[in-house]
């Protein structure tokens, strides 16, 4: 089936068999692989990007569902030189080990941020439980994210 | 994933025509159980319907006495709607505690509801609180909508589009999470509605109910000790991996007591 769709701020023009899921789109159709495919059973959040603005899980989207929509991935939010806030935050305070969670959990993060008015601490925890991250123990993330919100404990 | 047929009709009507010319057809909504069941196999439908396309069922009408909203309104549209909010709480907080960010983000209260998954939070919410489903061409009332596991009232081919809820004089959603899933292990809705008290249960029997014996004794006093006169036995409760039922007999005690104690300080 055709579809248009914009990612990342371009428009894209494809043709793809209707049971494409997001996730398969960005990677494979568009070698789009900062989104990354972890569980793929939509438990752990790798795979997740902004749909017009909010995080969805897009191992469990179908590509079909998001005709006209907006799409923002991790390749989309910032560069090597001109890094997003939240990409700094998760450096300066070493967010990350392997690195395999951290594209999903700071599209995450980025909704949370945007979209959650008095962000707390108890807030971005509660807010990351939909990101599964096997190395770190979540407390640098959540300093990371707290830093960009400006939240305190 | 098998290859199926997508649809998007942009009405009711499309819809249900749709739907009658395929040969094993299933609507979507959000897609957050469908999707994944389809990718496991589970379903394998020739054609997908996506409804979300049809404007008729969006949108939140909120009166003094009843919320009424569209069976494609996301999770956290009803967690963080101002007006819902105000007038109906403990929907609000209810629709904040189902899976996770990014699901409330697509999930949808119509898709929850007809799927009548045991563990989903909603169902306890539509027994409650005198919930009238809405559908193409009549009304369900919300204590004869969960028949069985994974069963409703609904016929093949009818199609939620909106809900509406009674709006109680207070109420309160206790819930024991499963701490991976986020599903109910048990989730009680306790709404006092003028003094009449109704108890929705979900997680821990085949589809949602009200515990009627249970509203029977805390009609007589709104003090939860008078509930240790009941046995525990009213309902067949699920037994799996995450609890006997046993356990989750137990558990409905505690949390229907939890909501007492809360409901009672909310004034």
């Amino acid at each position: 089936m055709k579809l248009s769709l914009e990612v990342n701020k371009t428009l894209h023009e494809l043709d793809v068999p209707p049971n494409t899921l997001l996730v398969d789109l960005l990677r494979v159709n568009l070698a789009l692989t900062g989104t990354h495919v972890g569980c793929d059973t939509s438990q752990c959040g790798a795979c997740t990007v902004l749909l017009n603005n909010r995080a969805v899980k897009s191992c469990s989207v179908l590509a079909a569902q998001i005709e006209d929509c907006k799409i923002t991935t991790i390749e989309g939010i910032g560069t090597a030189d001109d890094l997003h806030p939240m990409q700094v935050a998760f450096r300066e305070c070493h967010a990350l080990q392997c690195g395999f969670c951290t594209p999903g959990m700071i599209m995450q993060a980025i909704d949370l941020v945007e979209n959650t008015p008095n962000l707390d601490k108890r807030g971005i925890r509660e807010g990351l439980e939909g990101n599964i991250c096997r190395c770190t123990g979540y407390h640098n993330i959540v300093r990371a994210v707290a830093s960009v919100a400006g939240a305190v404990d | 994933m098998q290859l199926f047929n997508y649809h998007k009709p942009t009405s009711l009507d499309e819809a249900s025509s749709l739907y009658r010319m395929a040969e094993d057809p299933i609507y979507l909504g959000g897609g957050m159980t469908l999707i994944p069941t389809m990718k496991q196999r589970l379903a394998s439908p020739t054609d997908v319907i996506d409804l979300s396309g049809i404007d008729q069922m969006r949108g939140v009408v909120v009166s003094r006495k009843s919320v009424s909203i569209g069976a494609l309104t996301c999770h956290n549209e009803i967690a963080n709607n101002a007006e819902i909010q105000s007038t109906l709480p403990v929907l609000s907080s209810l629709a904040k505690l189902i899976g996770d960010n990014q699901v409330r983000n697509r999930g949808t209260l119509g898709g929850s509801i007809a799927n009548s998954d045991p563990a989903a939070d909603y169902p306890a919410s539509v027994v409650a609180l005198g919930a009238t489903i809405y559908t193409q061409d009549r009304t369900i009332s919300g204590d004869v909508f969960f028949q069985a596991l994974f069963e409703t009232a609904l016929e093949p081919g009818e199609i939620i589009t909106r809900v509406e809820f009674q709006v109680p004089t207070r109420a309160v959603y206790q819930k024991f999470p499963n701490p991976a899933s986020r599903y109910a292990v048990v989730g009680v809705l306790v709404a006092d509605f003028a003094g009449e008290i109704r108890v929705g249960v979900t997680g821990a029997g085949p589809c949602a109910f009200r515990a009627r014996d249970m509203e029977a004794v805390l009609n007589r006093a709104l003090d939860p000790d008078g509930l240790q006169e009941l046995g525990l036995s009213e309902v067949e409760f699920n037994s799996d991996l995450h609890a006997s039922g046993e356990y989750r007999a137990h558990l409905l005690h505690v949390l229907v007591r939890r909501a007492i104690v809360e409901l009672v300080a909310l004034d």
